[in-house]
């Protein structure tokens, strides 16, 4: 309950500072800040998602998968530079979230990924998705879909 | 003069070590360049004249007709390879480029930006279009068939690997560099996918000087 309350300041604080569009969720000892996808066009099948999760907790917890409403399958990925070759890899095993630290998801690190769009992620729009841990359990969140321009959350940005 | 023979004899044989020493450090060193143009890491923009990068091609517009360099004749272009399914390095480096070109101000319209998909099977002209067209800025967005982007991406020395995921699709390695291409259709620089605006922003001066 106290992880809770620091979370709920947390995201209340970020939402106070922040323009309008940020926007975080609090589950137990985890927090995630910003989640956000990009536009995409139409007849394009897959989509990247990103965002901040942190967790304030004293034991590591593990994003093991996620799922959405507007996705055939959701998958966790990382990409990897090799000498100029794009690697994108499957995270079959999760994303650890270690306690007390935070990891952000990001274009050109790890993402979750929407294969097989139902319909294209348009700009301004929201995208529910859930994310499944192994210690905080699922967690509901709205993906803002942002210009396929974007490399930053919008609402982190100060341009 | 028995001691100058003695010192001749033993400069003699420190000289062929040292050029022992020498070769083989320019061993080393064809081998680290070799490798860097192996892999598209080449940095100077001055070194690659020499390169042979690039080439004719065929390929088909987004608009469903033919493309060929012949259409780029006359102006330099910046050309990325990748497909539309990537959720990642794809956008993040044609957003760059867009980016790049806006910060040129009235310069910018002075290269094209072309985008060659390495997804035959999936990547339809109507696909590349639609995607390229998210970027707000004008990009050549071209595809063709598996034998046309192979031959392309041999003459660019693209690297591209189709890589299954979970579910029965499919991911693509690719290399995730841009080539700068002069006027003449001939290989200028790289800007790589880690490197940074200013960098970048000075070797499209250049491309377009």
């Amino acid at each position: 309950m106290k992880y809770l309350n620091i979370a709920a300041i947390a995201v209340l604080a970020s939402v106070a500072a922040a323009p309008a569009l940020a926007h975080g969720y609090a589950k137990g000892a985890l927090s995630i800040d910003h989640p956000w996808a990009r536009e995409t066009a139409p007849g394009q099948t897959v989509g990247g998602a990103f965002m901040t999760i942190n967790n304030k907790g004293k034991q590591d917890d593990r994003l093991v998968s996620a799922n959405s409403a507007v996705a055939g399958e959701v998958q966790i990925h990382t990409v990897s530079m090799t000498g100029g070759i794009m690697k994108m890899r499957q995270l079959t095993n999760g994303l650890p979230i270690p306690a007390g630290k935070s990891v952000t998801l990001k274009p050109g690190g790890y993402h979750v990924m929407l294969i097989g769009l139902k319909r294209p992620l348009q700009r301004g729009a929201s995208i529910p998705l859930t994310l499944h841990f192994s210690r905080a359990g699922d967690v509901k969140v709205e993906l803002a879909v942002q210009a396929v321009t974007s490399s930053a959350p919008m609402d982190m940005r100060h341009d | 003069m028995t001691e100058p023979d003695i010192v001749t004899v033993e400069s003699g044989k420190s000289g062929a070590s040292g050029l022992r020493l020498v070769l083989w450090l320019l061993v080393g060193l064809a081998a680290i360049t070799g490798v860097a143009i192996a892999f598209g890491r080449q940095q100077p923009a001055e070194q690659s004249t020499q390169i042979d990068l690039g080439g004719p091609f065929k390929l088909t517009a987004s608009n469903g007709s033919p493309y060929s360099e012949q259409n780029l004749a006359g102006k330099p272009f910046a050309i990325f390879f990748g497909f539309t399914r990537c959720p990642d390095v794809c956008p993040t480096t044609l957003a760059r480029m867009a980016r790049l070109r806006q910060a040129l101000g009235k310069d910018g319209d002075k290269f094209a930006i072309v985008f060659v998909s390495v997804d035959a099977g999936r990547d339809k002209p109507a696909q590349v279009g639609a995607y390229t067209q998210l970027f707000g800025t004008p990009i050549v967005g071209l595809t063709g068939t598996e034998a046309q982007i192979a031959a392309i991406t041999k003459e660019y020395r693209v690297f591209f690997e189709k890589v299954p995921i979970a579910g029965g699709d499919y991911t693509i390695d690719h290399t995730a560099s841009v080539f700068l291409m002069g006027p003449d259709g001939h290989f200028q620089s790289i800007i790589d996918h880690d490197e940074n605006d200013q960098s970048a922003l000075a070797k499209l001066r250049r491309l377009i000087a």
